[in-house]
């Protein structure tokens, strides 16, 4: 059955229909989502939106009471033990002793492990090596998120979930976490995250599965979910009373150009790098100084509004 | 500086793990001041008060250290086994340790078995402490080698017993509840558990009741083993059937968050 081993090969992670309910709210309302092998997923969402939920159910830590998870091509309950060692979990928050050093925590984690992770090099990565006899409980919020990661990967799994790993942490620890995350999908690990930051799915992921309400509304790459719905806007000025008419034929069909105040022109359209090379081109052609040039991108915060009418960190 | 990354996945030995486990349980529990209390503070003082022959408890007849001197032990096997554990493990469960070593290669049993060896290790010590102290304070433990198998017997089974209420308890109370539920029972046994004052010294009507205990089983079979008399074989059977009954109680109720 070649169809069945392709399957093995390159989905990591297939949700079907999942169904989690606590009491009479229903948290994941018939989820499906799938993650490809070697890829970085991010699903985004707001609080309460479902994510952990489904994560968790994932890593097995929740008996689906609706449709189906496989890991890894195993089911995450009755195969746990077969997984665990090949699957890496971060939790959103805690997973130490209170009274545990960091070193001593994360060296025990892959103590369980067959072929961990030199420890020392990898506290030194995540900036925790001067931690030293600090219990656990005394460590800032960041240095506990970064050693949640660590504990994540010190056992060099194939698959790893990561519960909204930058939350809390400084802007360069965040750029330093993005960048472990890189190396992760460079190594050949599968990495699926949750988080409520655009910029972080857009900076990190290949694909991004946008949740709300315990549903996928959304799914595809940062840039094809960017494209799709409204355009983007590029606002330049320069003289007035350009012919606005004429440099609308020199661009790319579906871009319209208008005056908006004098010598102020708003270009709608799909904003590429195509539309603005042709556009300053013709500036330059017709003896058109731009004084000013701005492209108003369309973000994933944009997609999310339009697709759920609310702020994503609402 | 760049770290290899690339998938190796694979789970260490058991025993390796269990090794682990038992390694870091044992160290945070002597990290912890308020065990180190329960553990040996409390049952020296106890020691060193009672074995006074003013007596502020009418132990019963014989010298008050020879009386006193196994209830100590016993008291310090259910600190451990019982109190101690109970609390560590509800605070474990609270902080996300049971949920975060549950997604770990570790296994159940796994976590048991480095618990379990944690546990000894500080009984150990503390057995080795209280019985030295109790020596020096002119303890003559009777019944010969046979008392020390008892002891080991005897511990080994009050152990499963304590540990599996423990675990029952830290397994579905929240943590605080836990601490005081732990801290509670502690003392209650102390004092009405025939764990130090002989079962004799007990009103009539109660004693049944209290020797069906395990702390009543426990001290009663220790001060038993060191009287040279034996413990009985309902000392051995109440342990037992304590031990059979939360353990599957707990196995039934625990919760990993």
């Amino acid at each position: 059955m070649p169809n069945t081993l392709a399957n093995v090969v390159t989905v990591a992670v297939e949700v079907a229909g999942l169904v989690m309910r606590y009491g009479a709210t229903t948290a994941v309302d018939g989820l499906s989502l799938q993650v490809t092998a070697g890829s970085v997923t991010a699903v985004l969402g707001p609080n309460g939106a479902g994510k952990t939920t489904t994560i968790e159910t994932c890593e097995g830590y929740r008996r689906p009471q609706g449709g189906t998870v496989r890991v890894l091509g195993l089911d995450p309950l009755s195969d746990a033990r077969a997984l665990r060692p090949r699957v890496g979990v971060m939790l959103q928050r805690g997973g130490a002793w209170s009274g545990s050093h960091a070193d001593e925590m994360l060296r025990h984690i892959a103590s369980l492990h067959a072929h961990p992770i030199a420890v020392d090099p990898l506290l030194a990565r995540l900036g925790l090596r001067g931690c030293g006899r600090t219990p656990y409980r005394r460590l800032s919020g960041g240095q506990q998120q970064r050693l949640g990661l660590a504990m994540a990967i010190v056992g060099r799994p194939e698959l790893v979930f990561l519960d909204e790993p930058t939350a809390g942490l400084d802007p360069q620890a965040r750029r330093d976490t993005w960048d472990l995350v890189d190396e992760l999908r460079d190594s050949g690990v599968t990495v699926v995250l949750t988080t409520h930051f655009m910029d972080e799915a857009e900076r990190l992921a290949d694909h991004v599965h946008v949740v709300d309400n315990g549903r996928v509304v959304a799914s595809g790459s940062p840039a094809q979910l960017m494209r799709s719905g409204a355009e983007n806007t590029v606002r330049f000025t320069a003289e007035q009373g350009i012919d606005v008419g004429r440099l609308t034929m020199a661009l790319p069909t579906g871009t319209k150009v208008t005056e908006q105040r004098p010598g102020t022109y708003v270009v709608t359209g799909d904003a590429d790098a195509q539309l603005l090379a042709t556009l300053t081109r013709w500036c330059a052609a017709n003896g058109v100084m731009v004084r000013e040039i701005s492209v108003q991108r369309r973000t994933l915060e944009d997609v999310f509004l339009d697709l759920t009418g609310r702020e994503l960190r609402a | 500086m760049s770290i290899d990354l690339s998938p190796a996945p694979g789970a260490a030995p058991l025993r390796r793990m269990i090794a682990s486990q038992a390694i870091i349980e044992t160290r945070l529990l002597v990290r912890n001041a308020e065990q180190l209390v329960l553990a040996l503070v409390i049952p020296l003082l106890i020691l060193v008060v009672g074995s006074d022959s003013s007596g502020i408890v009418d132990l019963g007849p014989g010298r008050p250290i020879d009386t006193l001197a196994p209830g100590v032990l016993a008291l310090a096997v259910m600190s451990t086994a019982f109190t101690s554990l109970a609390i560590a493990t509800g605070f474990e469960r609270r902080y996300g340790v049971l949920k975060r070593l549950g997604a770990s290669p570790l296994p159940r049993l796994g976590l048991l078995a480095g618990k379990g060896g944690a546990v000894a290790v500080v009984q150990c010590v503390q057995l080795i402490v209280l019985g030295v102290a109790a020596l020096l304070l002119g303890w003559h433990p009777g019944g010969g080698p046979a008392a020390f198998g008892w002891l080991l017997v005897l511990t080994v089974l009050g152990t499963a017993a304590f540990g599996s209420l423990a675990l029952l308890i830290a397994g579905t109370l929240p943590a605080e509840a836990t601490l005081a539920v732990a801290n509670l029972v502690y003392v209650v046994l102390l004092v009405g558990g025939a764990v130090l004052v002989p079962l004799s010294r007990y009103p009539e009507a109660a004693q049944p009741l209290v020797r069906l205990l395990p702390s009543g089983a426990l001290g009663e079979g220790l001060r038993d083993a060191f009287t040279g008399e034996g413990p009985g074989v309902m000392t051995v059977l109440v342990l037992l059937v304590w031990a059979c009954v939360a353990g599957a109680a707990a196995s039934r109720t625990f919760r990993w968050e």
